[in-house]
């Protein structure tokens, strides 16, 4: 179902998701408008883009100096 | 005078190779230039590798009048020095460098200039690309957009190769820990304008000019531990009022005074306080709102605003995002950024309108747009921040943010809300979240992608940056260095280099050279051509 919903929002993905790998929903969404669903949506895919381990990766983007 | 005005940008981008943790940072940097040389190669033949010119540079010129001994300066400002690395050097200030025994740098590329005009090179321990100059706020954008594309490009190439390490670039100001690296502005101006006059009607315009065009950035103070969310990447890092420098105790008006052109009739001046943009808006106005009051100051019709505690004040509004944090004013007025923003706008709107050039035909066909834009934001954000959304980058990244933070409650200092401020600005649009709003139409666009990938190839047509990417573009071969004012050839069977100044940015242009250009394929002819016309 969540496939199927994002296929819907977004026709545009070149990305196929696949059923089996489908991560757990989150429990009980509450109340959701047009609005949030657009941002659930959003989020939805920033998860798929996110690094992984972001406490390792954010503590490992070290600067040396600059203007 | 108006927005129309020569101007262009620079981007030091945040460099990082997670599969090698450690990495010397000016190694990973020059391996991003000679990614693009080598690119660049298989398009051009002849190479585009073409060395920088130092002759004309003056980094320790202070613009209030006088000059900074050597001995005096922090290494950083001596810029005028081709980056002549050595390893033990770069080691230790950059991390470790694995050695053979030979030097890595050694036959590593530090500098380019490219087929756009622009300029691309290792400054300190970043990849820095600067744009050519161009002469309004809109193409500013885009050719500063469009080193966006060069870096990618290079990326790309490195991630091609596997005897490499991933390179990820970031369009960003600071790595939370504390650094920060820039992204600056550069603006022409008459040298006859007092320096006093630029310093007093651009303070508080500064201070409030984050409000449209900060970046945003999770974390409160230098190092970012504060918990909290601010407008501007780049606030916390200032220090002073006015200064020479750039690395350290960092000014909100920067005295460098090297004009790259003719020194008595120009000035340059060097902007270093702003947020490198993603925002195609944020960017515009960046730049653009900036020209207009230069022209208020040319024209001695600067609002007479004082703020108190500048270095303070710009702070207060950073971390306010409400917009609602008041700065007091030396005549006792207490007022928000939005209030100082407006006040700059009515001057502008005036002067406009008194001079004529942003009247809809008979215009300079850029300022009644800036003009428009510029209010709609403020009125946005008057009335209701969040709405500025598709324009405004700061909030734009903020409803982001906020998404997550509702989603999952996640506080302030969370891991992954520094990684969404972290990945808001990787340079690879599968990567970048900017992007990803960007595609579904929740980022405001101005320029198309064609217009950006057109101008990472072709320079502006209306300033000498014409002149300098076709001489890269057409003659490369026989071009052994250049730099913002000059283009030098080495002409076979010539035992002397031929220099060719450009020191008017106005000249050079496609309308007085594109005919040249045309009528000669090889260099000698076009050399003959152009330096017997000079005579």
């Amino acid at each position: 179902m969540a496939a199927q919903e994002q296929k819907n929002v977004s026709p545009r993905t070149d990305e196929v998701e696949v059923d089996d790998d489908v991560a757990t929903p989150p429990p009980a969404a509450p109340q959701t408008s047009e609005a949030t669903e657009g941002v659930d949506d959003l989020l939805d895919e920033i998860d798929g883009v996110l690094e992984t381990n972001a406490e390792e990766f954010v503590r490992g983007f070290v600067q040396k100096g600059g203007q | 005078m108006s927005v129309v005005r020569v101007m262009g940008t620079e981007t030091e981008y945040g460099i990082h190779a997670p599969s090698a943790p450690g990495s010397n940072a000016t190694l990973l940097s020059s391996q991003i230039v000679n990614a693009y040389a080598s690119l660049t190669r298989q398009r051009a033949a002849g190479g585009a590798e073409t060395r920088w010119d130092y002759s004309d540079e003056d980094p320790l010129h202070d613009a209030r009048g006088w000059d900074v001994p050597r001995e005096d300066a922090h290494p950083s400002q001596l810029t005028d020095q081709p980056a002549v690395l050595d390893a033990e050097a770069v080691a230790l200030a950059d991390g470790p460098l694995e050695t053979d025994g030979e030097d890595p740098l050694s036959s590593m590329l530090m500098n380019m200039v490219l087929g756009n005009g622009a300029r691309l090179y290792v400054d300190h321990a970043h990849p820095e690309y600067s744009s050519p100059e161009v002469t309004n706020p809109f193409d500013a954008m885009v050719w500063d957009a469009a080193g966006d594309a060069v870096v990618l490009a290079a990326v790309r190439q490195i991630a091609a190769n596997p005897g490499l390490p991933d390179v990820n670039l970031y369009k960003n100001n600071t790595d939370n820990k504390s650094v920060s690296y820039g992204s600056h502005e550069n603006y022409l101006m008459p040298r006859h304008v007092p320096f006093g006059h630029i310093v007093s009607g651009l303070t508080p315009f500064f201070v409030s000019r984050q409000v449209i065009c900060g970046a945003g950035r999770v974390g409160i103070g230098q190092d970012g531990r504060g918990a909290g969310y601010q407008i501007a990447q780049r606030s916390d890092f200032f220090e002073a009022e006015v200064g020479l420098e750039t690395t350290i105790r960092r000014p909100i008006i920067n005295t460098r005074d090297e004009p790259h052109a003719v020194a008595d009739k120009y000035r340059r001046l060097h902007v270093i306080i702003g947020d490198a943009n993603l925002s195609q808006v944020s960017n515009y106005l960046k730049m653009g709102t900036t020209a207009l009051v230069l022209d208020l100051v040319e024209a001695g019709e600067a609002p007479a605003i004082e703020v108190e505690n500048p270095v303070a004040s710009l702070r207060a509004v950073s971390h306010d995002t409400s917009l609602t944090h008041t700065v007091r004013l030396r005549d006792g007025r207490q007022v928000t950024a939005l209030d100082i923003q407006e006040i700059y706008l009515e001057a502008a709107r005036r002067r406009t309108q008194r001079t004529g050039v942003a009247d809809p035909a008979s215009g300079d066909g850029h300022t009644a747009a800036l003009l428009a834009k510029w209010e709609s934001v403020l009125d946005q954000l008057r009335r209701d921040p969040a709405g500025a959304a598709a324009q405004v980058e700061w909030v734009a990244k903020l409803s982001l943010l906020e998404g997550y933070r509702q989603r999952d409650g996640l506080d302030w200092n969370d891991a992954r809300l520094g990684l969404i401020d972290l990945q808001w600005s990787d340079v690879r649009p599968e990567k970048s979240l900017y992007s990803r709003l960007l595609a579904r139409g929740r980022m405001e666009r101005l320029a198309t992608d064609e217009q950006i990938a057109r101008a990472a190839v072709e320079p502006p047509p209306d300033t000498r940056a014409y002149f300098r990417g076709k001489c890269v573009q057409r003659y490369s071969k026989f071009v052994v260095g250049a730099s913002w004012d000059s283009v030098i050839f080495d002409l076979p069977g010539n035992r002397r280099l031929q220099r060719v100044p450009t020191r008017e940015p106005l000249r050079g242009t496609r309308a007085l050279t594109g005919g040249l250009f045309e009528r000669h394929d090889d260099a000698e002819g076009f050399l003959a051509e152009l330096l017997g016309g000079q005579r």
